[in-house]
């Protein structure tokens, strides 16, 4: 008797190994499309903007002469909106998470609230703007400032870092939490010297995430009324700005071709802005990584 | 572990109202001391400080960005913001005493007037600038010498039919019309409904866009292409497009400086407006920044595309400013 039937064996052998080198291929192809689509992107971007971004392009205010326009003011007002938006959500967005993975009874209220976390974070950003517009700037009568907008802002990427920073609270093995109990410490001591320390990759990497999303949106923002020229920058959060994706898109809707390579400009400071913020998170999440 | 959450609680609420009470404390007492200051300063060759808030529609937020240019190069304590909400969404935040001043590309409409009315603002319509609407057609396109308003109208008008170049007047190829518009909520949209369309719906198949240069894009493309938006778009791609002459009774007129400075190309040239709230213009600084505006924005709007107003209507703004301070 034949265990294995030697002829089917090679009849088979061609096609498996056909299959084998085609989805070996399918999925090269895939990866390879991707990285296409962005190299055209940046290539365009590139090649547009390059000749723009200089020193006196970071350094001077919007104008109607493209020579001489710069984003300044949109850069500064990034930045002091990122001063907002990350302890807001890091604080809100990690203390909700927290709650809810080790305090919070599971019940049915418990999931109910999980599953509307889940879904505002696909509620269109537009529909946060004009929240925030009611909320912030009117209501509470914030104004057009770093503060409304930064609120506002917090508000969209919450969801997000609180779903991830939850799965990555979740992953910590709850072998861990045992231990700390066993040692005599508090539920407070043991998120905050056990928890916390295991789950922070998880965390930032989730958070950066949600933050390079708040830098880049442009619509709840425009809702607000954000000012798009201003020739000053804002002192304290309850100052007016702008932000760089309103000055892209401004930019971008001209109809003279050179504040098109402005846009591009513009575009290439934002890619580096992320860059940059995610390496710092990269870095953090490295160093911690390394002690579990 | 109850208390800890009760105390959680009322530190995020306490929080919160301390938060809302020191918002608009702040913005006032900022607000008070400058304009305590300027009071000793009315003369207007004097340094000037506060703040002019400025919203409204993108269409004029490049004649505004260049008049703040300018003007902060004589006045460079003013802090002068524009935003670009839109000409309805200007008004929304004019109505809700957020800005001074308001944008607009097309006159205000009677629900935005009682708005304001309600909420006890008084305001001032000066026009800014002319905008020619340039009704364009693909540079392949050699049939189209001209077209009359009521062209327009059979053309832009929805009616139920497939449309065809050869419905419009005979000896055009018996093509499909390919429709390229401002999005509804432009005002260049709404001043075509207003002028051509008649408040009738727009074409179905019309492709909508809220971004001019994606229209540009799609005429250039289409040899049966048919798009209209605002005249420095036309301006800066005149070698790709091709202009329609438009004839409203008194022969065919092109849209040029010349033309639409004149009013000679109607019925789509447009007058740009700014709303002033009355009063603002008791602030030196908001006085200062709308008689710098209408001194200078003849220049400076052919500068970035637009055509400027004959010189008359500038001065007699400028008269009206005058009473109204």
């Amino acid at each position: 008797m034949k265990l294995i039937d030697q002829e089917q064996v090679i009849r088979r052998m061609k096609p498996r190994l056909f299959r084998n080198t085609f989805f070996k291929y399918l999925f090269l192809l895939a990866t390879g499309l991707c990285l296409i689509v962005l190299a055209v992107l940046f290539g365009r971007i590139f090649i547009q903007g390059l000749p723009y971004l200089d020193w006196q392009f970071m350094n001077s205010l919007p104008s109607r002469k493209p020579e001489e326009a710069g984003i300044y003011t949109a850069l500064n007002g990034t930045i002091w909106l990122m001063v907002v938006v990350v302890p807001v959500t890091m604080i809100l967005g990690v203390g909700a998470a927290i709650y809810l993975e080790e305090y919070a009874k599971k019940n049915r209220f418990t999931t109910f609230i999980q599953v509307n976390i889940s879904n505002l974070a696909g509620v269109p950003s537009v529909v946060y703007g004009l929240l925030g517009l009611t909320l912030f700037v009117r209501t509470f009568a914030f104004g057009k400032s770093v503060l409304a907008a930064g609120l506002t802002m917090s508000l969209l990427v919450l969801p997000v870092i609180i779903v991830s920073a939850q799965e990555a609270i979740r992953a910590v093995p709850s072998s861990f939490r045992e231990a700390s109990y066993a040692m005599g410490a508090t539920k407070w001591t043991t998120i905050l010297r056990v928890v916390l320390p295991a789950s922070l990759p998880g965390i930032l990497t989730g958070s950066i995430l949600a933050l390079s999303r708040a830098i880049g949106e442009t619509a709840p923002l425009v809702v607000l009324g954000i000012p798009l020229f201003l020739a000053f920058l804002p002192n304290s959060v309850f100052d007016e700005f702008t932000a760089l994706p309103m000055q892209i898109y401004n930019w971008t809707s001209r109809p003279q071709d050179e504040f098109h390579a402005l846009a591009a400009a513009g575009i290439i400071v934002l890619l580096a802005l992320l860059i940059v913020m995610n390496s710092v998170a990269i870095m953090i999440r490295n160093k911690f990584s390394k002690r579990y | 572990m109850k208390n800890y959450k009760k105390l959680a609680l009322s530190a995020l609420i306490t929080g919160a109202v301390l938060l809302t009470a020191c918002g608009p404390q702040e913005g006032t007492s900022g607000n008070e001391s400058g304009s305590n200051g300027n009071k000793a300063s009315e003369q207007s060759d004097q340094q000037l400080k506060g703040t002019v808030a400025v919203d409204g529609s993108s269409t004029v937020f490049p004649i505004m960005e260049a008049v703040v240019e300018e003007y902060n190069m004589n006045q460079p304590n003013v802090k002068v913001s524009v935003g670009m909400s839109g000409t309805g969404g200007g008004f929304e935040a004019f109505a809700a005493g957020e800005t001074d001043i308001s944008n607009a590309s097309r006159p205000i409409k009677d629900e935005e007037k009682a708005a304001l009315e309600k909420a006890g603002i008084e305001y001032t319509e000066f026009e800014i600038a002319y905008d020619g609407l340039s009704v364009v057609v693909n540079k392949d396109n050699d049939w189209v010498d001209y077209l009359t308003v009521d062209d327009l109208k059979k053309i832009w008008v929805e009616d139920g039919t497939t449309k065809k170049w050869s419905d419009i007047r005979d000896g055009w190829p018996e093509e499909e019309i390919k429709f390229y518009s401002p999005g509804t909520d432009s005002g260049t949209f709404d001043y075509f409904d207003e002028v051509v369309l008649d408040g009738q719906p727009i074409v179905e198949k019309a492709t909508l866009s809220e971004d001019d240069n994606t229209l540009v894009t799609g005429v250039t493309g289409d040899k049966n292409a048919i798009g209209y938006f605002g005249y420095a778009y036309y301006a800066e791609n005149k070698d790709q497009l091709k202009v329609v002459p438009i004839d409203n009774g008194n022969g065919a007129v092109e849209p040029t400086n010349e033309t639409v400075e004149s009013g000679k190309y109607t019925p789509l040239s447009r007058p740009l407006y700014i709303y002033v709230k009355n009063e603002s213009l008791s602030k030196p600084e908001v006085y200062d920044f709308v008689k710098f505006a209408l001194e200078n924005a003849g220049t400076l709007s052919e500068e970035v595309g637009y055509v400027s107003l004959p010189k008359e209507k500038y001065d007699k703004a400028l008269s009206t400013l005058e009473d109204l301070k």
